[in-house]
């Protein structure tokens, strides 16, 4: 019934990389969505071109790195006739304000799509003390 | 003293008179880089944006669709024109989220392509992996080059 917009094109946001590059080429920010619910943030990123082997998550003093590579697609043979995007490694940060359980952080890479699952700390329950009568 | 007065006030957001030029200068800067950046030529402004190459025997496409199911794809070859269509789904989380940063777009898209010459549609392949759309489209047997021996 609702009808389906029509995608605009967004070019790729290149980045001035964070740190000096060991292999060349242009470093591109992932679109990402972000959301939570009372148990867990979930972030959505898209990075088409990337394998599983190839993403690195990294957490640690509470910045979320996520680098994807990105092989080289075009085999040396062919002749460009139209080129009108470039493909690079994916690099994105983000700073977590929320305390994660670290042990149970979930990736899922699927048709180019990260997917992954932060579960908040779960809060301290509060305990109730019993006083023992000597 | 009435004049520095009016025309400090953040209201008529006017903070100095270089602004304009820093923006003016941005934007020129942008548009340098557009038009001669790295050999980029100037898209076609229809999503999604395609890599076109060939070879003696074939053309390729390439186009980046993550998040698009090979179901969702439409890929139709006639001629010497490739028509791509097709819709990227974003399905809806439960209820209780609340997003913080939402930049991925669904929708539908529709992009035709031409090359400079007629493609045998018999034999066309294409391939959806991680996100990358990759059709290869071999060459009408009379478009390919021949090698001409000179006796």
């Amino acid at each position: 019934m609702s009808e389906s917009k029509d995608i605009q094109v967004k070019d790729k946001q290149e980045v001035a990389s964070p740190a000096e590059q060991t292999k060349p080429g242009p470093v591109f920010s992932p679109d990402v969505d972000i959301f939570e619910n009372e148990k867990e943030i979930v972030l959505l990123a898209d990075m088409p071109g990337v394998k599983a082997d190839d993403l690195n998550i990294d957490l640690r003093d509470d910045t979320l790195t996520l680098i994807g590579e990105v092989p080289g697609d075009a085999d040396e043979d062919e002749e460009g006739i139209v080129t009108e995007y470039q493909t690079g490694r994916y690099v994105r940060q983000f700073s977590l304000s929320e305390v994660v359980d670290q042990e149970k952080i979930d990736a899922k890479l699927e048709d180019g799509v990260l997917r992954l699952t932060l579960p908040k700390v779960e809060k301290a329950t509060p305990r109730k003390i019993t006083i023992k009568t000597a | 003293m009435l004049i520095r007065r009016v025309f400090n006030t953040p209201n008529w957001g006017f903070r100095s008179p270089f602004d304009e030029f820093d923006r003016l200068q941005r934007q020129m800067d942008l548009l340098g880089n557009r038009l001669l950046g790295r050999g980029l030529e100037r898209d076609a402004g229809v999503f999604p944006l395609v890599n076109l190459s060939e070879d003696s025997d074939n053309y390729y496409v390439r186009a980046e669709l993550p998040g698009v199911k090979a179901d969702d794809i439409d890929i139709q070859a006639t001629g010497n024109t490739v028509s791509l269509k097709g819709e990227r789904k974003i399905p809806i989380e439960n209820d209780g989220a609340k997003y913080h940063r939402r930049e991925r777009e669904a929708g539908s898209f529709s992009r035709m392509i031409s090359l400079s010459n007629d493609v045998d549609q018999e034999k066309v392949d294409a391939s959806l992996v991680d996100g990358i759309l990759k059709v290869v489209l071999p060459k009408a047997e009379k478009a390919k080059p021949k090698q001409i021996t000179v006796k």
